[in-house]
């Protein structure tokens, strides 16, 4: 276990330092003092400051001709960082091996958005293409000056530039390790003044054309494997500094309720316990984590008495139909009249969908350890968004930002804003209040209980049908709780449960989102309705971004209704999907995934299947940002149980220009499984007065025995169109797919989510 | 009241002041400061915290500290080394298993116990043995890849 002596990571001085070199390495063919002179404009030996307009921001070369990659996103356990790593070596030619990545160090990469929306490659990955693009302009412009050699006539292999020698000469020669190794970049780039996901600062190079890459598209297999598995690495629950205490929280039986009375003398006997309470905010801690947790469960605290603020979880539905309006939007490509169109309708078809909240429960609860030191702020968290949680330590600990030093750590699996946020404010809080470095861990009660949800909704969707069967008119509106009711990121105390419980005045924001597809029909209406939080302050069902957020419940809804309508028209639902889907790569997808799966064209639902068990198989497909998938599920029901065995899956993948299909694959299957996961289990529980589904037995996910049998990929590769996200897009079809699977089987179409066993028992019956 | 333990980990003896009834788990992570097992529920529901007593896979997490008594105590870091690694420590590294990797404990711990009683396995028995083990990011597929493909090695 790393025990840090120093709250250090590694810092990009380290990095070059660590790598041998303190300018020029000995024994390299000029001195420092010539190179220095010869390239002062481009190299220099102090750190220029770290701003996005900086190449030395992004890029390094070492000493021994190693590149270090500093990226201001993370890796969420897809092996982002190998693609990223494979890009930067591709536009350096330098072999991959040479390229080392670091992420989310707000100590030596700027803000690049955190991992958000699936955009790692997307926008995150074009930044550092055309940094990497823009560096090794710059070394063969360097290059061009030593050897006297004009730049048009070098060419770049494993890092050493060489001159284009005809025939039997010999070419001269450097490599970057000589024209700059060990020293920054003092290249400015053209920022475009944002930071955050669309932060961009290109600099004069073009980035290659696709068709000339060798290391990009190549199947590199991660190496934090490894380590992984052998336990060399920490995650950010292993980190430690001295001086440390330990940190629990103490959240509600009631939510909403504060404390009113805190019986510190009930601890008094746990040694090293203290109590730390500022209005709604309690926590302890101790010197032992066996203590804190003890000193957590022992504390006796009376609770303010507050009207039980949820409706019973029964009438959570109807509560979204009948609740206000906060916020109305119509998004994505509108078409027609639609009011109209339905007045001239033959036949209207009508569905209603629902979809409870979700949690992230992620693998452990979160855990964040903060060190207050000399006016200088440390944070390892897990959190995808480390540099927004520099912001968000700045503001609640009054500390310059330039003093806050946030290190992402891999943290127990992250799917969103999860309860690690959260985390990193309480551990703040606790310790500015204590003045010891705190190492903060929720329980598993308050990671699955207390994180903030995925938003439950409901989405109404109708069709106008004229007299020959054709859809003249469609109209799609979902209604539900914001999916940033608190936002994606802790940048702001306000969307923490730190400044909920001490009073921070509130700002709850409005998003929903349309269906993304390219239905084309003459009349086309999408709309979304957002209503205000159940408890607007320190509420255990506030809800954010949970993986794909309210993605995979708008497109349950949108294609469970395709489906509908195609079996309403006796269509089959890939034929009736190809009479109105209009985007040529959309198209492609569907048909991929037909071929693959072996697809008989034919109605749904499937005639003459008798006995207790029986089997469908069902279409969705959606885009997202750029990227289209379709997925066939195939799977099996247990009529007299209730239960369904996802058994096959088939997904057809474009996400433009495939950068590692290795990767690609393994973070499709996560998705898929993760889908399946919250489409047959998932469902938050919640009392009038508080979540009850709290552990794994409360809030079950896809157990290892129902494993898919088979997952089958078309991984369709666009060079020419960068790369668009893969993170989230495949869990985004998975419900419908299921659902659709299940009307083939049964000819009974389930339109509320989880389809637990019970449930599905009850709609077959 | 804390009381002197002393414990058999990976091999070597480590003696630690607790309290009786404190989980295995703080025990290994704490006081003899390693970062394998994990803390996931604490309630035995998914086996981040898994280690071997005597080669039984158990639930350090809601294992008292002072009746483990003598037992010898194996980690996934005593397990295997790079240099000498257990086949399901290979396998893992083969099938590319992990996403964030939290739960990785829970799975080759459970394993390896199951494949050192069971030769050639059927995929039927391998899932029932890893029933209840949880995996929030999903690698469920690349998991029984792996388990399959170390069972194959383990012959
Ligand atoms: S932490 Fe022990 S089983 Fe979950
Ligand atoms: S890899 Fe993240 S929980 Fe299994």
């Amino acid at each position: 276990m790393t025990k840090m002596e120093k709250p250090t990571t590694i810092s990009r001085r380290a990095v070059l330092m660590g790598t041998g070199a303190l300018v020029v390495s000995v024994g390299a063919p000029l001195g420092l003092d010539v190179l220095l002179g010869m390239n002062n404009a481009l190299a220099q030996g102090t750190k220029p400051p770290l701003t996005p307009d900086q190449l030395s921001s992004y890029i390094a070369v070492n000493a021994n001709g190693t590149v270090s990659a500093f990226f201001g996103k993370m890796d969420m356990g897809h092996g982002l960082f190998v693609a990223v790593g494979q890009i930067v070596a591709e536009e350096l030619d330098v072999p991959f091996k040479a390229v080392k990545v670091y992420m989310g160090d707000t100590a030596n990469s700027v803000n690049q958005g955190g991992a958000s929306g699936s955009t790692g490659l997307q926008l995150g990955g074009k930044q550092m293409r055309m940094a990497a693009a823009e560096a090794r302009r710059v070394l063969v412009d360097m290059a061009a000056e030593k050897l006297g050699v004009p730049a048009d006539q070098l060419t770049v292999s494993n890092g050493v530039v060489k001159t284009i020698a005809p025939r039997g000469a010999m070419p001269k020669s450097v490599s970057y390790a000589d024209l700059i190794g060990g020293k920054y970049f003092n290249v400015q780039l053209e920022w475009n003044k944002a930071y955050g996901n669309t932060l961009y600062a290109p600099g004069k190079a073009k980035p290659k054309d696709p068709k000339d890459h060798k290391i990009v598209g190549k199947p590199i297999k991660r190496e934090d494997v490894a380590p992984k598995v052998f336990c060399q690495e920490d995650f950010c629950t292993d980190i430690k500094v001295p001086g440390m205490v330990h940190g629990r929280m103490i959240r509600p039986a009631v939510a909403g309720s504060v404390p009113v009375k805190v019986d510190e003398s009930s601890i008094k006997d746990i040694p090293g316990a203290k109590v730390v309470w500022q209005q709604g905010f309690l926590g302890v801690v101790a010197d032992k984590e066996w203590d804190a947790i003890r000193a957590m469960e022992k504390l006796k605290v009376e609770w303010s008495k507050v009207e039980p603020p949820f409706p019973n979880q029964a009438a959570l539905y109807d509560h979204i139909r009948k609740a206000p309006v906060r916020k109305r939007a119509e998004e994505g490509k509108l078409a027609g009249n639609v009011d109209e169109a339905f007045k001239t309708a033959a036949k209207v078809i009508e569905a209603e969908y629902e979809w409870p909240f979700q949690s992230h429960a992620c693998m452990g609860p979160a855990c964040a350890l903060v060190e207050i030191k000399d006016g200088k702020v440390n944070c390892w968290t897990g959190s995808q968004k480390s540099h927004f949680v520099q912001n968000g330590l700045s503001a609640q600990l009054g500390v310059p930002l330039e003093n806050v030093h946030v290190i992402w750590q891999t943290g127990p699996g992250s799917y969103g804003r999860s309860d690690a946020d959260d985390c990193a404010a309480d551990a703040a809080a606790l310790a500015k209040a204590v003045g010891k470095p705190v190492r903060l861990q929720y329980t598993r009660d308050q990671g699955t209980g207390w994180d903030p949800k995925g938003p439950a909704s409901i989405h109404r969707a109708r069709a106008a049908i004229d007299a020959q069967g054709n859809v003249i008119a469609y109209d799609f509106l979902s209604k539900g709780f914001s999916r940033v009711d608190v936002d994606t990121n802790g940048s702001k105390l306000f969307d923490t449960l730190a400044g909920q419980t001490q009073g921070v005045t509130l700002k709850s924001g409005d998003g929903f989102g349309v269906p993304a597809e390219s239905y084309e029909f003459a009349n086309k209406k999408t709309a979304w309705e957002t209503i205000p939080p159940l408890l607007d302050r320190s509420s255990p069902l506030r809800s954010s971004h949970l993986r794909d957020p309210v993605g995979p419940q708008i497109h349950f809804a949108s294609e469970s209704f395709m489906d509908e309508v195609a079996a309403a028209l006796n269509v089959d639902p890939i034929e009736f999907r190809l009479r109105y889907v209009k985007e040529p790569r959309d198209i492609a997808v569907i048909k991929a995934a037909a071929q693959k799966f072996g697809w008989d064209t034919r109605p749904s639902p499937r005639k003459g299947q008798t006995g207790a068990k029986v089997s469908g198989r069902g279409i969705a497909y959606s885009q997202r940002n750029g990227t289209r998938v379709a997925v066939i599920a195939q799977v099996d029901i247990d009529r007299a149980t209730g239960k369904i065995f996802a058994k096959r899956f088939t997904v057809a993948h474009d996400c433009g220009q495939i950068i590692n299909p290795d990767g690609l694959e393994k973070c499709i299957e996560g998705n898929i499984i993760q889908g399946i996961s919250r489409t047959l289990w998932e469902e938050v529980k919640f009392d009038n007065k508080k979540v009850t589904s709290v552990d794994w037995i409360s809030y079950p996910i896809l157990d290892i025995t129902e494993t898919p049998e088979k997952i089958d990929f078309v991984l369709i590769n666009h060079p020419e169109i960068p790369p668009s996200g893969a993170g989230e897009p495949s869990i985004r079809p998975i419900a419908a797919a299921i659902a659709n699977a299940i009307f083939d089987a049964t000819g009974v179409r389930i339109r509320r989510v989880p389809f637990s066993p019970d449930r599905v028992k009850a709609a077959l019956s | 009241m804390t009381q002197k333990i002393t414990l058999n980990v990976n091999g070597k003896n480590h003696t630690v002041d607790a309290d009786p009834d404190m989980p295995l788990l703080y025990a290994l992570r704490n006081d003899i400061g390693l970062n394998n097992p994990h803390f996931g529920c604490g309630l035995a529901q998914c086996g981040a915290c898994t280690v071997h007593v005597d080669g039984v896979a158990i639930r350090s997490c809601i294992t008292p500290v002072s009746s483990v008594g003598k037992g010898k105590v194996v980690t996934l870091a005593g397990l295997g080394t790079p240099e000498k690694p257990h086949p399901l420590q290979t396998a893992y590294v083969e099938e590319q298993v992990p996403q964030c990797g939290y739960c990785i404990n829970g799975w080759i711990m459970t394993a390896a116990a199951f494949l050192a009683k069971k030769k050639k396995p059927s995929e039927a028995e391998i899932k029932t043995a890893l029933e209840g083990i949880k995996c929030r990011c999903g690698t469920h597929v690349s998991i029984l890849k792996a388990v399959k493909r170390a069972a194959a090695m383990m012959g």
